[in-house]
This record gives structure tokens, C-alpha cells and sequence, in this order.
């Protein structure tokens, strides 16, 4: 029976769960009870005990039955260990340390990195003869040649991690903001008998940005897609909280995809995912997947979302609009942005484009990188 | 320390008593966390009734419930303890005036008296084991999660001018999350975990049975079906166990025995289940007469 159930528990963790060596124990305890008299009854047990998510919930009894009922067990791998595969792979990666304990030394290293870039990006702006200015203004759609284009992509994600070291040394300036607690000082000062000699200030706590970002990956934005992709990267590895979405004609979360440390195969993964299958975008029901399912997680007050997107719809517009709204109320900045406005002569025409006007607090060009690093000053303010 | 450890029959047979429609697998969730004493962590959408499950556990075995509700910026003075100052402040000039000690004053002031007890304390040192529901733990900010996990993993609290207080009773712990925010894994794992669903049809008609005194069981059985169906629309607020007992409540209050009957009151009572005006314009007088329909 132990061995049945260590199987059991290894089966488990192939399918993506967290069972470390006290669940397993504990289940041994477990087995000596009554309940494990009947699989009925056994099952939610173990469930209960197993589990630590929703989504472990919900393939939890079909591996049950699977291995303690005598189903094929490697059909129920095969199902669910696919699509896992980046959660066993994101499980893995924090335990081998708490998140925060980790995290933390390594956004301060990668923020002083952050800066050193933003002054050789500012110097090479402001001499203006650099060969990453020329790239800056080129319209990714004119970039051809290889070298070129890694360029782009290296600067595409540089711009990102500039960007967020900025966003945060401003937030620590602001911080000056200040007031007595009048609580805590009169904490402090009943060892004075009641006479304010120590004072207590309160500082704002600044929640950090948060940047969701959704990228049209439809066919009418393929020339533009690879670089999006690879400035997605980049945003979502240098911002502590950012999440990230493709869509065509459906959504797609990509952020876990997105957090593979290694750039290549995380866009590689990511292209992959971007590549349109054919039939048009639905940039209203991906937005109406995005408000129901994952607008309540992903969303705070402080949250800024941005749509990347040339508006060629070829769902209702009426259904864009509605969805444009609903979101617009739960986030703080619904920023827009369209490659196409660097075109010459665009005007927004397009109908799903003109539905959804209404609704974006900024409308902005993204056809080359300039015009992305244009967006900081922007996303400081908020 | 804990006297008895009920098995899952006597756990489902006590919530039934205390009037708790349970699922079957909720008793077993609450039999293995007290078999293993392990904190309980409750997942699902808004007004499934997880709040409802610490209340009937803390019933189940006649134990006070202490609830500690959670929300952003949720600090240890709002959670564990805080010292009283106005009363530490009028010792200090009773005992001033009466030329005590400078010292002597001190160690009165930072005495029990003074010490103002807050839930996470309270469930710690009962002389018997509470129920502490932490509720919608997923609010409050994460270095506070990371503070609980510590105190749910040692039962004792270091407040520095008291020293430490180790925990006379060992609370049983219900957390529940809405999935505002995902939680740490290191949380997910001290717990167990439990997914509250919607309940189905048949469990929630037994549930507006035992709540709603003298209602019909045909009637019940409608409204759960009703109220089953309306979840399936595509609905900004989805309707919770509790709007369905107020709805419930009025429909029984308003004399209707037959929901087929009364389409006109269904329409206008819908209120009760329907709490945003975009939901409300959506259930057209059409849509409810379809649903209904489809039901009754």
C-alpha cells in the first residue's frame, strides 16, 4: 500500500501538483482511517489533501480514478502533463526558494542594470548619431536585414527594462509625501509620559504600476507581431507585475510562457502561440474572455492596460464597445496602441477601431521604438 | 489537546443539526482537517457559502467564532494586538501625580491590562479551541500572508514589551479566497484545500428548505431550478446561495405557490437576485419568461 501510494504521489507530481514529503506522510496517516476503507470516500480526502488550486481541483479525479480504479494511466498523463507542462515548470522554479526572499536582491540588481541602460539609451538620443537612433525611428515593417532586426529586438527589450527603472524611481520620490501617525506616536512617547518627543510620520505606499498588456497576434498585425512579442518579454520580465495576453481569434495567457529566463525559447514559445490560424480577429470576445475570466485577478486600481492592436475587427463592433466599457470601469488606463498611426495619412477608420475610441484614454502610435519610448513619461504619470 | 475527533459521518450527521446542507465532501474536508489539524483553505466564487462552512463548524462543535476579516492594508494592530493607549496615557499621570517611579510606571502600563486583544490573539488564547475564520485572506496585502504563515505554523506571538504568548488552545483555522489575487504557495501548501462549487439543484432546494420555514418543497425545488438556470446566462454577478434564500423569502412572503403561476412577481422580484443594472437589463421580461419556461 505505501508503495501504491508513493506511485500515486509521483504520478501526481507529474501532472503539475506541489506534494512535498509532509502531504505524502500525511496521506500514510490518513490511509489507516476508516474512510480509506472506499475509494468514495478515500478520494475526497486525498483531494482535500492534494490539492492546492482550482486547476488542481478539477484534474484531480480523473488521475484519481486513473490510478487507484485501474484506468490507463498514461492516457490521463498524456491529457493533462502537456498542457501543464509550465506550471510543474513555474512550481519547480519557486520552490527552489520563496518568491519574495529571491525576487527581491535580484530587481534591485536588475534596476541598477535598468539604469545604466536608460543613460546610454538617453546619451545616444540626445547625440542623435548612434546607430540604435536610426534603428529607433526605422518602421519595424523596413527592418530587414538580420543583424538589424536583432538589434531591434535587443533594443525592444532594453526600452522595457528602462521603462520600469524609471516608473519605480519616480514612485520612490513621491514618497516624500508625508504625515503624522498620530496613533504610533503617541505609541512611542508613553515611555516620555505622553510628551510627543519621538514622532511618527506616515508615508503614501505607492502601489507599483501594473501593466496587462493584450497583443493582437492576427494576421493583419504579422509584420509587427515578432517585435511586439520580444518587447513583451522584456516588460514582462523587468515589471514585478505585469501580465501579458495574445490574441486572434481567441485569448490566450502567456505571461508563464513569458517568464522562461531564456529569451529565445520563451519568444520562440510565444511565436509559436502568436501565429494567427486564419479567420479574422475577435478583439471583442477576447476582450469579453479577458473581463470575465481574468479582468478580477489581474486587474487593480492601479492598473494600466494596454491594447496592442491595428482595430481590424470582424466580430459586432457594438461588441467591442460593450466590452471596451465594461473594462474601462475596473482599470485605471485603457492605452491603445495602433502601429498603423504611423503611416502616413491614417485616420482611423476602421470599424471596430472607431467603436472603441470612446473608450482609450490614449491613442498612440507604435510602428517603431521611438514611438514606444514616446509612452513612459505617459505611464509615469498615472 | 483537543477532547474529541468526531469521524465523517458524525461531522456530516452535526452539520445537518445545525441546520448546514452539506455536501458530501465538505465532511470529509472537515473531518481530515481535524484528524490532521491542518488549517482549511476555501476557494470559490462570491456566495457559494464559504463563510457559511466556519460558521456551521464552529457550531458543529460548539466552539466561538472568531473572524478576522481581511482587507488591503490589514496590519498586525488591526490583527494580533495593540497596546490601549489612552488608558496606558491616564496611568502615567495618575501614577505621575501620585510620584511613583519612573520604572515601576512602565512595567504597569505594559502589563495585560492595558494589552487590547484582536482576533489572531483572541483565537490563541482561548481556554478552548475557537473557529478563527480568516476571511477573504486573498485582500489583504502579501507580507501580511506571510506574517499568518508564520503564526498558523507556531501558535505563538512575540509581543516585544510582554514577551512571548504561546497559544493555550490551538484554533481550528478556516481561511476562505475569492481569487482576487493568487495566493503564495507556501500558504497553499500549509492548508488544505477545498473548492466550494454552486450547489446543485437538489442541495440547494434542501438548503431553501431549511432556511426558509414552512415553504413549499414543489416551490423550492422551482426556485432552485430557476435561480440554476439564471446562473448559466452570461451575468456580470452571478446570484449567491444567500440572494437566492432572499428571493426565497419574498416569493414565500408574497403568497406565490407556483412560480408558473406568478410570472409578473417573478419579473419584479428579480431584484433580489440581480444587483448590477447591466445584469438587469439583460434578464428582459423575454429571458425570464423563457427561463421560466424552461424550469417550471
Amino acid at each position: 500500500m505505501r508503495e501504491r501510494l508513493a506511485g500515486f504521489a509521483r504520478t501526481l507530481r507529474d501532472n503539475g501538483f506541489a506534494i512535498g514529503l509532509a502531504e505524502t506522510r500525511d496521506a500514510l496517516t490518513v490511509l489507516t482511517q476508516p474512510v480509506a476503507r472506499r475509494p468514495e470516500s478515500l478520494k475526497p480526502a486525498f483531494r482535500s489533501l492534494f490539492c492546492a488550486t482550482h486547476s488542481d481541483w478539477e484534474r484531480f479525479d480523473e488521475i484519481f480514478d486513473a490510478y487507484w480504479l485501474g484506468a490507463n494511466v498514461r492516457r490521463a498523463r498524456g491529457v493533462s502533463g502537456g498542457a501543464d507542462a509550465h506550471t510543474s515548470l513555474r512550481r519547480r522554479a519557486d520552490r527552489a526558494g520563496p518568491r519574495g526572499a529571491l525576487g527581491q536582491p535580484d530587481h534591485v540588481g536588475r534596476r541598477t542594470e535598468g539604469d545604466g541602460y536608460s543613460d546610454a539609451d538617453g546619451l545616444a538620443r540626445r547625440e542623435g548619431a548612434s546607430r540604435a537612433e536610426n534603428l529607433a525611428v526605422t518602421d519595424f515593417r523596413h527592418i530587414t536585414d538580420p543583424a538589424d532586426m536583432a538589434r531591434a529586438h535587443a533594443l525592444a527589450e532594453r526600452l522595457a527594462r528602462t521603462m520600469r527603472a524609471r516608473l519605480v524611481r519616480r514612485e520612490q520620490v513621491r514618497r516624500r509625501g508625508r504625515r503624522l501617525d498620530l496613533r504610533r506616536t503617541i505609541h512611542r512617547n508613553v515611555s516620555h509620559g505622553g510628551t510627543p518627543v519621538e514622532l511618527a510620520w506616515r508615508r503614501r505606499k505607492n502601489k507599483p504600476l501594473r501593466l496587462v498588456v493584450l497583443l493582437d497576434a492576427s494576421g493583419s498585425m504579422s509584420l509587427y507581431t515578432a517585435f511586439f512579442v520580444r518587447l513583451l518579454h522584456g516588460i514582462v520580465d523587468a515589471f514585478r507585475e505585469a501580465e501579458a495576453f495574445v490574441f486572434h481569434t481567441r485569448l490566450a495567457h502567456v505571461s508563464p510562457s513569458l517568464r522562461d529566463r531564456d529569451v529565445t525559447r520563451a519568444v520562440d514559445k510565444l511565436s509559436l502561440m502568436a501565429q494567427g490560424i486564419g479567420g479574422g480577429t475577435r478583439i471583442g470576445e477576447s476582450l469579453a474572455t479577458f473581463n470575465r475570466w481574468h479582468a478580477r485577478r489581474v486587474i487593480n486600481s492601479r492598473t494600466a492596460v494596454m491594447i496592442v492592436s491595428d482595430g481590424y475587427d470582424t466580430g459586432e463592433p457594438q461588441r467591442l464597445a460593450d466590452e471596451m466599457r465594461r473594462l474601462r470601469r475596473r482599470c485605471r488606463r485603457i492605452i491603445w496602441l495602433n502601429p498603423l498611426i504611423g503611416w502616413r495619412d491614417y485616420s482611423p477608420q476602421a470599424r471596430g477601431m472607431q467603436a472603441a475610441l470612446p473608450y482609450v484614454d490614449l491613442f498612440a502610435p507604435a510602428h517603431n521604438l521611438e514611438s514606444f519610448a514616446a509612452l513612459e513619461p505617459y505611464l509615469a504619470r498615472i | 489537546m483537543r477532547v474529541m475527533t468526531l469521524d465523517r459521518n458524525e461531522i456530516s450527521e452535526r452539520l445537518a443539526a445545525v441546520g448546514y446542507v452539506a455536501d458530501r465532501d465538505i465532511a470529509t474536508a472537515l473531518w481530515l482537517m481535524e484528524f490532521l489539524k491542518r488549517p482549511l483553505l476555501l476557494e470559490g466564487e462570491a456566495g457559494v457559502g464559504k463563510t457559511e462552512v466556519a460558521k456551521s463548524l464552529a457550531a458543529v462543535h460548539g466552539a466561538e467564532l472568531i473572524r478576522l476579516q481581511c482587507y488591503e492594508g490589514l496590519d498586525q494592530n488591526a490583527a494580533l494586538y495593540e497596546w490601549n493607549y489612552q488608558r496606558q496615557l491616564l496611568a502615567i499621570k495618575a501614577r505621575e501625580a501620585a510620584g511613583e517611579d519612573a520604572d515601576r510606571v512602565e512595567e504597569h502600563i505594559f502589563s495585560e491590562r492595558y494589552l487590547l486583544e484582536r482576533p489572531l490573539l483572541a483565537a490563541i488564547r482561548r481556554p478552548s479551541p475557537p473557529v478563527l475564520l480568516v476571511d477573504e485572506v486573498d485582500r489583504a496585502d502579501e507580507e501580511f500572508e506571510a506574517f499568518l504563515l508564520e503564526l498558523l505554523s507556531d501558535f505563538q506571538v512575540s509581543i516585544p514589551e510582554l514577551g512571548t504568548i504561546t497559544a493555550t488552545s490551538i484554533p481550528r483555522v478556516v481561511l476562505t479566497s475569492n481569487g482576487t489575487r493568487e495566493l503564495s504557495d507556501a500558504l497553499r501548501r500549509r492548508c488544505l484545500y477545498h473548492y466550494v462549487d454552486f450547489p446543485d439543484v437538489e442541495r440547494e432546494a434542501n438548503i431553501i428548505r431549511v432556511r426558509t420555514p414552512g415553504i413549499d418543497t414543489a416551490l423550492a425545488l422551482q426556485i432552485a431550478r430557476m435561480v440554476s438556470a439564471i446562473r448559466k446566462e452570461d451575468l456580470q454577478k452571478v446570484p449567491g446561495v444567500a440572494e437566492t434564500l432572499d428571493w426565497a423569502a419574498t416569493l414565500a412572503g408574497l403568497g406565490v405557490h407556483d412560480l408558473r403561476q406568478a410570472s409578473d412577481v417573478v419579473h419584479d422580484t428579480m431584484m433580489c437576485l440581480i444587483k448590477t443594472h447591466e445584469d438587469r437589463a439583460r434578464l428582459t421580461r423575454e429571458v425570464s419568461e423563457r427561463l421560466l419556461g424552461k424550469v417550471a
